[in-house]
């Protein structure tokens, strides 16, 4: 089973084994802002300065980062929406960082991605149905209707949403038709960014059980972007910090959380508020003390 | 200017009201329509106090705190009474005119969104000189820029000079909320109402913004009403908590007790769901289920009965308030039982373990 297949260029099926499900090499994005000045362009922004890693198959991999760290624009790349200035990405073992549009449809098939707003990231005026459906369409598949009628079920939603609109829906269940929708063309890796950053507390923790139920019976590849600490500690196994296009911290979650070894790490974490910390007195003043 | 009322009307839930008390709020209620979006609110905070108002979105404590400010959006009728220290009227159906004499200097507030608040085609100085020369606590105009730049410099803004030259958009988003802090403390207000201030921030913008607005609260004896859905928050930043859903109060208390020792079932599921460290054997959270109506759509006795396990027939009829202390209580008629033995409101220190 365990072949040594790594450079293989036609891998068109590559199972659980020693490919990575994702791996990032020396990723860097430049992006040029639109000028301000009639005498000197403005300075490049550097949205990614040297990012690398790999992600094995099954893995829960957290990306934590405060906003403008770059985490966005890793994941467009990621998925192929975007294209790196410099480096490359593989998934599952294939190069995707050269690849025109049309080449990327495996990178569709294997890879699906959750977004943080339920509501704009649906169409309001499509049925849910054809929401779930949309991504078997696009990569023509058939006999819609009864995976449709599957997928609501696993993410916890009555058949019969699939006739109704977004807008009829609370915004936890909002997010599992977006799960739905990603699960369509039965990918292995799915991409999620802040999947429960808009929900409320009580339904946030209905959502990242889902979430992880789900990784766990489709032996999925997470990949959880979050601003929230205690979410991604929660939910993933390995845990990349990001800060200013770098990647400046990576290890088991718990090592981070317990031992973090860089600086900006280590503020990141006191600055969270927790109950427990709280209630143990931490005050304001302390958590910005770092 | 006008003599404070040294009464206050009508006594609350066995609170003792004093000298001290800022705000008063009795009897709230909020209507549109024939809908009753908030209903029979009642608190009192003290100088000094720090109070937290914590509930899911739809829950109504935004509209709570709009009615204090009186700054409910068109067609959105409140009643009942709330009194501020220092004002001679009921803020309930006072007349903007009257309002504005209020707002801004006995009290003041930041919003969630400080990009909004602010105005961008303002430097952020004159702003902050406004309110001042507005209310006429500085006599000109000079001193209110110097007055605005010393609060710039309190809300730790580097050089505060340049910053009081900017405009709102040259500022990150911590930066700016800083600024709508300076305003809303430039008059020393009596009571500062925070909604959400920290929410669109990220962690260590939050922790610095958190810390500036207890310490200014602190140092001008403020009562704060602190409202987020963040649990941890609001025990970080707070002294006492209301819980609030479907529009009620259901629980209140000292942050401590309410959360390590909740009495309400549904502060009992908010701070078990919230809590990502305890897992069950086969690795869930636990959650409560079912989702938050729709405002309008929860149901009529206990508002939580229909996403709580404990809800029997009983539920159906409203739960009276039951006072556990002079600022705590809850609505429930299956309340958590007191851990411990006879624990009868003995603040035992009960490990945070659960929390």
């Amino acid at each position: 089973m365990a072949e040594q297949q790594t450079s293989a260029p036609l891998a068109p099926e590559p199972r659980t084994g020693p490919v990575d499900a994702i791996s990032v090499r020396d990723v860097t994005r430049v992006y040029q802002r639109p000028r301000t000045s009639l005498r000197h362009p403005s300075p490049p922004v550097h949205a990614l300065r040297g990012v690398g890693f790999a992600i094995p198959q099954g893995q829960r991999f957290g990306i934590v980062g405060e906003s403008g760290c770059g985490k966005s624009t890793l994941l467009r790349i990621l998925a192929g929406l975007d294209r790196p200035t410099g480096g490359s990405v593989a998934i599952d073992g294939r190069d995707i960082t050269g690849l025109r549009e049309r080449q990327l449809k495996f990178v569709r098939e294997r890879l699906q991605l959750v977004f943080q707003d339920p509501m704009s990231s649906l169409d309001p005026r499509m049925r849910v149905g054809d929401i779930v459906a949309e991504p078997l369409v696009a990569q023509g598949h058939g006999n819609r209707r009864e995976r449709v009628a599957e997928l609501l079920e696993a993410v916890g939603l009555r058949a019969d949403a699939a006739n109704r609109y977004p807008h009829q829906f609370s915004g936890g269940q909002r997010q599992r038709i977006s799960i739905a929708r990603a699960l369509a063309p039965r990918p292995k890796i799915i991409v999620a960014d802040e999947p429960v950053s808009a929900l409320d507390v009580s339904v946030r923790a209905q959502v990242l059980n889902l979430i992880a139920d789900l990784v766990d019976e489709l032996s999925l590849t997470l990949v959880f972007v979050s601003h929230d600490l205690s979410v991604v500690r929660h939910v993933c196994d390995r845990v990349a910090v990001m800060h200013a296009g770098q990647i400046v911290e990576t290890g088991s979650t718990e090592q981070v959380y317990e031992d973090p070894q860089h600086s900006y790490t280590r503020r990141l974490i006191a600055a969270v508020p927790t109950l427990g910390k709280a209630l143990s007195g931490v005050s304001a003043a302390d958590l910005n003390r770092e | 200017m006008i003599p404070a009322p040294d009464t206050a009307p009508a006594s609350g839930p066995g609170s003792s009201e004093g000298r001290d008390d800022v705000l008063t709020v009795r009897n709230l209620d909020v209507a549109v329509g024939g809908r009753t979006l908030v209903e029979d609110v009642d608190f009192t905070i003290r100088a000094g106090e720090r109070v937290g108002l914590i509930g899911e979105s739809g829950s109504g404590k935004s509209l709570t705190a709009l009615s204090v400010m009186g700054l409910l959006p068109e067609g959105l009728r409140a009643s009942g009474s709330v009194r501020l220290a220092g004002v001679g009227h009921d803020l309930v159906g006072a007349d903007e005119a009257r309002m504005s004499r209020v707002r801004g200097k006995e009290l003041a507030m930041v919003f969630q969104e400080p990009m909004t608040a602010l105005n961008p085609t303002m430097k952020v100085g004159r702003q902050i000189a406004e309110v001042l020369l507005i209310h006429r606590t500085r006599p000109d105009r000079a001193s209110a820029h110097a007055a605005a730049v010393e609060l710039l410099a309190q809300v730790g803004l580097p050089d505060p000079e340049a910053a009081a030259q900017a405009y709102p958009h040259q500022f990150s988003g911590g930066q700016r909320q800083r600024v709508v802090l300076a305003i809303a403390l430039a008059n020393d207000p009596s009571l500062l109402v925070c909604d959400e201030p920290t929410t669109a921030l990220d962690v260590t913008v939050q922790a610095r913004v958190l810390d500036l607005i207890v310490r200014g609260v602190q140092d001008r004896r403020s009562a704060m009403l602190f409202i987020t859905h963040d649990l941890a928050v609001v025990a970080t930043a707070c002294e006492r908590v209301m819980v609030m859903y479907g529009g009620r109060l259901v629980e209140s208390g000292p942050v401590r007790e309410v959360f390590t020792r909740p009495r309400h079932r549904y502060t009992q599921g908010l701070i078990g769901a919230s809590d990502l460290t305890m897992v069950d054997d086969r690795g869930r959270l636990a959650t409560i289920p079912g989702s938050v109506p729709a405002a309008g759509q929860f149901p009529a006795g206990c508002v939580f009965r229909n996403r709580c396990a404990q809800a029997t027939e009983v539920c159906a009829t409203r739960p009276e308030w039951v006072p556990t202390g002079p600022d705590s209580g809850y609505a429930c008629f299956h309340p958590v039982p007191e851990s411990g033995a006879h624990g009868t409101g003995t603040p035992t220190n009960q490990e945070a373990g659960r929390g």
